[in-house]
């Protein structure tokens, strides 16, 4: 019990004093889970508006891959990606193994098929009358779509908190694909696991803590603008 | 007017992944000056690479990665050319790796020692026992909880080593258990489940604050532990960048950097962590 009041004290510590390590460490962290989240929008959400909206053979085994794909594990995506990335790998020449570019790539492979399946359900979920709605009314088909998305958007915001949630809490991958290197690819996770081998649990409390009002205060954006309407 | 806004905003989200992305990726010049060390995790949890690091850095201009893993994995990393220098302490396996052809050098950079670490109750009765070898029979004669990294690092492997001269069947043993992470957290482990474990000093001296764990055998010569630096053979993996390997390998055996290997940890620990060895023989170790 000493040690959490004593790692709440270091945090609010680290905090005020502006820890330039831990600034740095966080500023990284919200870096590359943000932009992993923001990418794996972008594929997600195109990706699983198209599955919900057509029909077409092996659909049901799609949606089942995509389903599993929301619990793909961490350590399993951080294993593929430094293979695929070693210098003598595949994608070698890009030497881009061991840095914050390596890392945005894993998270966004782990974030994108949790943004596509809660799109894809969200999406389904909307009254079919709705499509005929729009297109009779003289839509096309892309203006379908983004009518329809935008339809589906509190669920699309569940689908961000999700997608980063997902991504800022992870350190399996994060670790093997960018080493954890001090002042470079150490976010707030791996920072965790390496103070708690070294034994320093209040630096690895006050990390924690840190993670955890961070993922707060994103949340709390996040859901501001979900619920600023009031429900129908 | 809606619509101008929505494309603003998907512009702007390009845009802002864009700029990530050019800010994160590394140029060709940068990777001219990277540097892969692959370590062993001691070097990493007892701090010393924090401060000899940014000291190198500073002095040469390459930028160091460290990737601090099991010697064991360290080594894989080198026999695949994924790193360009290795400091490691797993003395029979870092032999093999030069009889391999996959090192261009070997160094021998400095040595602290392994020590059997247990509970204060020592249900085994080891505690000053001089022979490594006889502790860890007693503790199997007594199915005493033992704690191994089984991760083939250098510790596992001395550990190993060391059941060998003791003779006894350990391997799927019940109170013989693998944790398969880093030295620092196997103390962690073992000090919850009131186990024993072999570590490096350097490591269980940095944690001692924290651990309910006391050094019950130490001295034995078949404990030291000692660590030399590689330098990963280019001719084999084209992409190892030899010239930041050898300014690295040059610089662990420098007279500065063994000067503050001698007192590194002296002020937090009373004692240093680890021993300089620069231009010495093995032989002449512990003496």
């Amino acid at each position: 019990m000493d040690l959490i009041l004593e790692g709440i004290k270091k945090a609010f510590w680290l905090l005020v004093s502006f820890d330039p390590e831990v600034l740095g460490i966080t500023l990284l962290s919200v870096k590359v889970s943000g932009t992993a989240t923001l990418i794996s929008l972008f594929i997600g959400i195109s990706v699983g508006a198209t599955v919900a909206l057509t029909r077409f053979p092996g659909r049901r085994l799609a949606v089942s891959l995509i389903n599993t794909g929301m619990a793909l594990p961490p350590v399993v995506v951080g294993l593929f990606v430094t293979i695929f990335l070693w210098r003598n790998g595949p994608l070698g020449v890009l030497g881009i193994l061991y840095t914050p570019l390596a890392m945005i790539i894993a998270q966004a492979v782990i974030a994108t098929p949790i943004v596509t399946g809660i799109t894809l359900a969200a999406v389904q979920q909307l009254p079919g009358k709705l499509r005929l709605q729009i297109l009779a009314l003289g839509a096309t088909r892309l203006q379908m779509v983004w009518i329809l998305v935008k339809e589906a958007r509190l669920s699309l915001l569940a689908a961000v908190m999700a997608g980063f949630g997902g991504v800022i809490s992870e350190v399996g991958a994060s670790i093997m694909v960018g080493g954890n290197i001090k002042g470079y690819s150490r976010v707030l996770t791996t920072a965790t696991v390496m103070e708690t081998g070294r034994g320093n649990f209040d630096v690895a409390i006050a990390l924690s803590i840190i993670l955890l009002l961070l993922a707060y205060l994103i949340n709390l954006v996040l859901t501001q603008v979900q619920q600023r309407e009031r429900p129908r | 007017m809606r619509n101008m806004k929505k494309y603003s905003y998907a512009g702007f989200m390009f845009f802002s992944i864009f700029v990530l992305l050019v800010n994160l990726g590394p140029t060709a010049e940068a990777q001219e000056k990277t540097l892969i060390l692959a370590t062993t995790t001691s070097t990493q949890d007892t701090g010393l690479l924090d401060v000899l690091i940014p000291i190198f850095e500073k002095k040469t201009g390459f930028f160091v990665k460290t990737i601090a893993v099991g010697s064991g994995q360290a080594m894989t990393m080198g026999r695949k050319g994924e790193a360009d220098v290795l400091l490691v302490h797993s003395p029979a396996a870092e032999k093999q790796f030069m009889d391999d052809g996959f090192g261009v050098t070997r160094r021998l950079v400095m040595h602290n020692d392994f020590v059997l670490a247990g509970p204060d109750e020592d249900p085994a009765k080891i505690k000053g026992l001089k022979s490594a070898a006889e502790a860890l029979k007693k503790i199997a004669s007594a199915q005493a909880l033992f704690m191994s990294r089984g991760d083939n690092s250098g510790t596992h492997a001395k550990e190993k080593d060391v059941w060998k001269v003791s003779g006894v069947k350990y391997e799927g043993e019940k109170w013989y258990q693998q944790t398969g992470l880093g030295m620092g957290q196997t103390l962690n482990v073992a000090a919850e489940k009131k186990g024993y474990t072999l570590t490096d000093r350097g490591t269980y001296l940095s944690l001692a604050k924290t651990l309910k764990l006391g050094i019950l055998v130490e001295g034995d010569a078949v404990l030291l532990n000692i660590y030399h630096v590689m330098e990963v053979n280019q001719a084999k993996w084209p992409k190892v960048n030899i010239a930041a390997a050898k300014a690295f390998a040059d610089f662990m055996v420098s007279k500065e950097t063994q000067e503050i290997i001698k007192t590194f940890g002296v002020d937090k620990y009373g004692s240093p962590l680890f021993f300089p060895d620069a231009g010495k023989k093995v032989e002449d170790l512990g003496k």
